[in-house]
């Protein structure tokens, strides 16, 4: 498996990383090797087989839906990059 | 004082015959002396140490104490906790200070056991030789130019070189027992489940788990039976009852049937290390084992499968990393994109963007089936071999790593070469089974690792067949040279 340049921009966009133009091709050829790694699933046969979601197969507990958390507002927004009467920052998405 | 046992340790703190604050200024001033050689402690937390150790004496003093109490250890700092820096060896947890504890460091705390600090790790515990880190490579005790392994290096190297008496880790795909086998120390990670992940930054969560890295399988044992249990917070910890790991650990061995997968022992294996696993294995035999060859055909997928399944988990997982709410955010952000993808991009070092982005690649339209689906179906398929397995036999021994500690810099920028490193170690991990590393004979004068393998929740077996070994023999006895 190959990628490009411009598979690597589209990957970097999707996750939301700002890929300097100099680094893209390292990465392409990084990915890429990465990728062949990988491509040595194609030899098992997985005809029927069940994909394993969990290694102890256990299915989701669920508890009662009661309010068990305080309010933590304060503390968790001590330590947010910035904030203003109680709500997080960010620049501006609806003009 | 260093060299004693937890065991020791806690005898003589009930004797009075030093204090816990005595034991962990000790520990505090080794650190000072010889932490800057292997850089394995990204904070060091002398003030809380102090006072928590004050609170063990009084406990001490007043008869209020358990085998841990008064007992000086470090956790991966990826282990939340409240007030110390939990970075997880990244910048863009450079300025994270947690708002709460863990519950394994709400455990241990609860236990009696002091804080010493936090050790260093590859950046969210990607890499396998701590050299990922925002903070810097740690350094291989016993080689100062040699890695310790990763991703705990900095608990391994610290366990190795005595700056604490054991210490917390965690494993997704070797973490514990690759840098345990490489630095010369007994490591364990528990079944998929045992320990909770509450407050551990996850990585790949179908796989992380939480771990013991310390000097012989009893200290570990101790650590052990304070850490595992059942933890509501953790929807996927295990709802099984814990064992007295302590308890169990001098079983005879006699009739043990032991497995050796012949994958585990084919190409690629230095010779000198299969010579010492061969060695450490005939010592079983003296012990009473039966020896079986076995085969766990799928194993040499597991890097290929395990390279889709992790990076997807820790794709979505990191996304959580966005500017916003804690953690790195860039400079004057033009907009939300561009907050988000120069927060992310500033934030996180080169393995971890590698990481993300294969994940995003293998999770994208039109790739989920090709990639990740048949990633999950043959992860049920190394699975199924460890089952047919362990219908033979009770414990899988092998190399925990194919080769010795290998020098700084050497696989940096080949990260499938280094992503080979974990060979032995993937398939437990994939399966969610418990797996161990005890040294063994060295060579050249590094340490080799031997694995254990146990069956679902065996982590009394595991410990056992590892402190029956340490009993007649002392490999985990050696300590690395300029650390006294």
């Amino acid at each position: 498996m190959s990628l490009d340049r411009s598979d690597i921009e589209k990957i970097a966009h999707l996750a939301r990383l700002a890929i300097a133009p100099e680094q893209t091709e390292r990465y392409a050829a990084d990915l890429s090797n990465i990728l062949d790694l990988v491509a040595r699933m194609d030899a098992a046969d997985t005809e029927g087989v069940e994909p394993m979601a969990h290694p102890l197969h256990m299915t989701q507990r669920l508890r009662p839906d009661d309010a068990t958390e305080p309010d933590r507002r304060a503390l968790f927004q001590a330590i947010a990059p910035l904030t203003e009467g109680g709500l997080y920052l960010v620049p501006k998405v609806i003009e | 004082m260093q060299n004693k046992t937890i065991a020791q340790l806690a005898a003589d703190l009930r004797l009075r015959t030093y204090s816990s604050v005595e034991l962990t200024r000790h520990y505090l001033d080794r650190i000072e002396r010889f932490d800057p050689r292997l850089n394995s402690f990204v904070t060091v937390a002398a003030e809380s140490a102090l006072a928590a150790a004050e609170r063990a004496d009084r406990a001490l003093k007043a008869g209020d104490s358990g085998p841990l109490t008064g007992i000086p250890i470090a956790h991966k700092d990826i282990f939340c906790t409240a007030g110390i820096k939990t970075s997880c060896g990244s910048q863009m947890l450079d300025n994270f200070i947690a708002p709460y504890d863990a519950t394994v460091v709400e455990k241990l705390a609860a236990a009696g056991a002091v804080v010493l600090g936090k050790t260093n790790m590859d950046e969210f515990a990607m890499g396998s030789s701590n050299e990922t880190s925002f903070y810097g490579p740690v350094r291989n005790p016993w080689d100062e130019n040699r890695v310790p392994g990763g991703s705990s290096g900095g608990s391994a190297a610290a366990v190795a070189a005595h700056l604490c008496a054991a210490a917390t880790g965690t494993d997704t795909g070797g973490s514990i027992r690759q840098p345990a086998a490489l630095c010369g120390i007994t490591g364990i990670k528990p079944t998929y489940g045992r320990c909770s992940r509450w407050g551990m930054i996850a990585f790949a969560s179908s796989l992380d788990q939480a771990g013991v890295m310390a000097r012989s399988a009893a200290d570990a044992a101790f650590i052990l039976d304070e850490m595992a249990g059942f933890d509501p917070r953790d929807s996927t910890s295990a709802e099984v009852p814990v064992p007295d790991y302590v308890d169990a650990l001098d079983n005879d061995l006699k009739g043990l049937r032991i497995g050796l997968p012949k994958e585990y022992f084919g190409a690629g294996l230095d010779s000198r290390i299969a010579a010492s696993i061969q060695d450490a294995i005939q010592e079983y035999e003296r012990l009473g084992a039966e020896i079986r060859e076995i085969s766990l055909p799928n194993s040499p997928l597991s890097v290929p499968v395990y390279y889709v399944v992790a990076p997807a988990e820790c794709s979505s997982n990191l996304a959580r990393f966005d500017g916003v709410r804690y953690g790195h955010r860039c400079e004057n952000p033009r907009d939300l994109e561009d907050l988000y993808k120069r927060s992310r991009a500033e934030g996180f070092g080169a393995e971890v963007q590698r990481r993300i982005m294969i994940g995003t690649y293998v999770l994208s339209a039109g790739y989920y089936d090709a990639y990740y689906l048949k990633a999950q179906k043959i992860r049920h398929l190394i699975a199924d071999d460890f089952k047919r397995a362990f219908a033979q036999v009770d414990v899988i021994m092998g190399p925990t790593s194919p080769t010795t500690a290998f020098p700084v810099g050497a696989k940096m920028d080949d990260p499938v070469a280094m992503y080979l490193n974990d060979i032995y170690t993937i398939a437990t991990n994939l399966a969610g089974l418990p797996g161990m590393s005890i040294p063994v004979e060295p060579v050249d004068g590094l340490p080799v690792g031997l694995q254990i393998i146990g069956n679902y929740f065996e982590e009394a077996r595991l410990l056992n067949v590892a402190h029956r070994f340490q009993h007649v023999t002392h490999w985990h006895q050696a300590a690395p040279k300029g650390f006294e």
